[in-house]
């Protein structure tokens, strides 16, 4: 469903020593059925920016809308708006507390307010979604290894069946397939589901391998906002506030400064390989 | 936020209370707190004020900052305003309603606490506040020393305790982030009478258990990777040592709990607010 | 006795295996015959997905962990004797995953101290040892700062000097940047570069980052247990698939490289940096 920031504001403990303002002046639209990521480096409110979101920490300013409806109006029921709008942390691992994998992903379901045969319909669902398999249903959530505890994390979040699924570093401390694996699972609940996803990563490459549109965060501030070959074509100012492009764009443009005549938007292996060999084979057929 | 807490912590700065020995800080806040209790007279009180606001003042250590550590504590301290001034019974009756009775004594007794409570509180914190938490250890290690030889090990104890200063606040960030992933979970904190909250507070506390026993574990063999064997045969980056202003620190602190005792001794001056 | 800095030899670790009720039901070998051999003042890598008991080879280089079959040496040390436990961790020291996790002291000069400390050293030598590993990896000015206000990059460089304060001959680092964002990555893998430059100590980098190996002078992949590759960087990224059945990857610049010789551009494999990459485009225009 579709979001809507208006002139968010977010300031951290005003009025004493630590007063930072966390978010400046924010503004966006996200439709149904996008594939947003958001990058920024440390610090750069992409954070807190993702958890006002879903209303866990309330603007000092400015107003967020879920379809159309402003959630900080009175009455607004906040805990529905977390079912909706699922949020899975940085680490989500963490949030692991239940002996069993199965009772563990309940528990979102279970706060709805669900039929104990519902919350077991829903989770076992959630499960099948983020590829988990099932002989370990009945297993200490604490046993298994890093990349299945966050499958089984993501599912909590999805057993709730959110309409937009907000993935803060999914893949931190991942093995490189372990990651692919993860973001793959992710890219085809999107395309299976028609759900908004909105994925915060540091990683260029990965974000540029799956988003639609990038959202750059700097110092609270919205920077940037595109699809991925119109942002990294800023490569420049990235590189400024310590964010970069994908290594491939840096190729090409680098090929397109030694005089290859190739656009140097490409931003995924796939697709910068197409223009080096469309270049190539143009220079053939000229020759 | 719960990271708001800021007692038991260290407020770095440069100053003359920060670079006194620990030993004295530690010695001397007992000295303070032992004062306060010793006496009851509004002239000894007057003569800790100043005392205190004088230790404040040198500790360069905001105002602002030293109150808000009082939060945590005001709980308690309603807690005991209220329990002495109703349960006091003594003196005169001052308000009677109901079944409720305030008598003078009451009143007193309570505001006395209050008041011992309070500074109390802000007397430590300002020790806490100057003394870096591996200062603190090294200073309870050196004057617990002499326990060693009952069997106690105090050097384990140190190191036990400055390790537990050390993650209170990773710990505290932690139970936040993992509270909010509950509530992203539909989890509620705020509803419900005792027993649903105290249920509630599972699928906070394993998680902080199981990370805080990772933790535990992962720290104790850096630890040991880092050569880290007990207290034997090993020195000090910054060992302790008495210098003038130490002494100095002691000798005004003895003679202030000298003054305030013998005000509320010898000078029968009782000047109650009433 | 060899003259390597580490030095192993059909190395196995093995460790019970339990069920549910906590009774033993079988053993799990995390390391499975490993050999391997390290000279002083060479950089060397190891790769592997996790759980392909990388780390657990790395706990055994400074004696934290100890072989249940075959041996270890570090400096001609062999970690089974109980004796020179301390001489072993000393001479290799070793940093780890979470910068969290292995930082003891309240302030960033008492943490790099405590190995000194530890080790018996005079007071006075402590603060020269502090200062200059502080300098080293370029954290001084955050001397007195409490470790809670750093970032995770600051973190894991407090965390190397802690470890270059106690004078090891060889530094171990388990997986130093799993944890950190690109910039913090980048802040520690600079750091251990100076320090080679600058104080010719053997490096072994435990990682599955590629682009953090690309310097290293030999390059081992572990998986279940077994070294299953090893070579130079180049000689490694040359065999994309290969890592790639060993759930690596391979940097993008590689992989683009690979992808256009797919195609039938005649290029060199093992291509690992963006300027080679581009020179060689250009040869072919």
């Amino acid at each position: 469903m579709s979001i809507t920031l208006e002139h968010v504001n977010y300031i951290y403990s005003p009025g004493t020593a630590y007063e930072k303002q966390a978010l400046k002046d924010v503004s966006f639209y996200i439709p149904q059925g996008q594939f947003v990521g958001i990058i920024g480096h440390t610090g750069s409110g992409k954070s807190t920016l993702i958890q006002h979101l879903n209303g866990l920490v309330k603007a000092t300013s400015g107003s967020v809308l879920y379809e159309g409806k402003n959630i900080y109006d009175a009455g607004y029921d906040m805990r529905a708006l977390r079912t909706q709008v699922g949020l899975v942390f940085q680490y989500p691992e963490y949030q692991l507390f239940e002996a069993d994998v199965l009772s563990d992903v309940c528990f979102g379901p279970k706060n709805q307010g669900l039929s104990p045969e519902e919350c077991e319909k829903n989770a076992r669902e959630a499960l099948e979604l983020v590829g988990f398999p099932e002989k370990y249903y009945q297993h200490s959530p604490f046993e298994l290894s890093g990349g299945q505890k966050r499958r089984v994390a993501i599912a909590g979040v999805l057993a709730m069946k959110p309409k937009v699924l907000i993935l803060d570093e999914p893949t931190a401390g991942l093995d490189p397939k372990g990651r692919d694996e993860i973001l793959d699972q992710v890219e085809k609940l999107h395309r299976e589901t028609g759900m908004t996803v909105v994925l915060v990563s540091h990683s260029m490459e990965d974000i540029a391998r799956y988003v639609e549109r990038i959202i750059v965060m700097n110092r609270g501030e919205k920077m940037l906002d595109g699809t991925p070959g119109e942002v990294f074509r800023h490569y420049k100012e990235l590189e400024q506030v310590g964010l970069a492009a994908p290594q491939v764009t840096y190729v090409m443009h680098d090929l397109k400064e030694r005089g290859f005549d190739l656009s140097p938007d490409a931003t995924t292996i796939e697709e910068a390989a197409d223009e080096v060999m469309r270049c190539m084979e143009k220079r053939q057929t000229r020759s | 936020m719960i990271r708001d807490i800021t007692i038991g912590q260290y407020y770095p700065a440069e100053s003359r209370i920060h670079r006194l020995d620990p030993r004295v800080k530690i010695v001397c806040t007992l000295l303070f707190i032992v004062s306060l209790f010793i006496q009851n007279s509004l002239l000894g009180y007057a003569i800790a004020t100043v005392y205190m606001g004088t230790v404040i003042r040198l500790s360069k250590v905001p105002f602002k900052y030293i109150v808000k550590g009082l939060k945590p504590v005001v709980i308690l301290l309603l807690f005991t305003v209220v329990m002495n001034l109703f349960l006091t019974k003594s003196g005169g009756t001052l308000v009677h309603f109901w079944i409720f009775t305030i008598t003078e004594g009451g009143l007193r007794t309570s505001v006395l606490m209050a008041v011992r409570l309070i500074y109390l509180v802000v007397g430590s914190s300002v020790m806490t506040f100057t003394t870096s938490p591996n200062g603190l250890t090294d200073g309870m290690e050196k004057l617990l020393h002499p326990l060693n030889r009952l069997g106690v090990p105090v050097h384990e104890v140190a190191m036990m305790m400055s390790i537990a200063l050390r993650f209170i606040p990773i710990l505290l960030e932690e139970t936040d982030k993992i509270m909010k992933a509950q509530q992203a979970r539909g989890a509620d904190f705020e509803s419900g009478n005792i027993i649903q909250r105290a249920k509630s507070m599972v699928p906070i506390l394993v998680p902080l258990f199981v990370s805080a026993f990772r933790r535990a574990n992962d720290l104790a063999m850096a630890m040991e990777a880092r050569c880290y064997h007990g207290g034997e045969g090993r020195t000090k980056m910054k060992p302790l040592k008495y210098h003038g202003r130490d002494r100095a620190a002691y000798l005004l602190t003895v003679f202030y709990v000298v003054v305030v005792f013998a005000a509320g001794r010898f000078i029968p001056f009782r000047l109650w607010i009433f | 006795m060899p003259a390597e800095m580490i030095h192993a030899e059909k190395l196995v670790y093995e460790y019970d295996k339990r069920d549910e009720e906590g009774n033993i039901i079988g053993a799990e070998r995390a390391i499975d015959g490993v050999d391997i051999d390290i000279p002083q003042g060479s950089f060397v890598a190891v790769l592997g997905h996790n759980g392909s008991g990388k780390s657990t080879l790395a706990k055994h280089m400074n004696a934290i962990l100890t072989p249940t079959g075959g041996a270890v040496w570090v400096d001609g040390k062999d970690t089974r004797d109980a004796a020179l436990l301390w001489d072993i961790r000393q001479t290799a020291g070793m940093v780890f995953q979470n910068p969290d996790n292995q930082i003891i002291g309240t302030v960033v000069e008492e943490d790099v101290g405590f190995g000194p400390e530890n080790l018996g050293v005079p007071t006075e030598e402590i603060w020269q040892r502090v200062e200059e590993s502080l300098k080293a990896v370029g954290m001084l000015e955050r001397r007195k700062d409490s470790p809670n206000k750093l970032s995770g990059g600051q973190k894991q460089r407090v965390a190397i000097a802690g470890v270059l304060a106690m004078e090891p001959k060889c530094i171990v680092l388990d997986e130093p940047t799993a944890m950190l964002d690109p910039n913090g990555r980048r802040e520690v893998i600079r750091a251990v570069e100076k320090l080679r430059e600058k104080k010719h100590v053997t490096v072994i980098l435990i990682t599955h980052y590629m682009e953090e190996v690309i310097d290293a002078d030999q390059v081992f992949v572990m998986d279940g247990g077994h070294i299953v590759m090893h070579g130079t960087p180049r000689e490694i990224f040359s065999r994309v698939d290969e890592l790639k059945a060993y759930r690596m990857d391979v940097p993008q610049v590689t992989m683009l490289a690979e992808a256009l010789r797919k195609r039938g551009l005649a290029l060199e494999p093992g291509i690992l940096r963006r300027e080679e990459l581009v020179e060689a485009l250009c040869r072919l225009r």
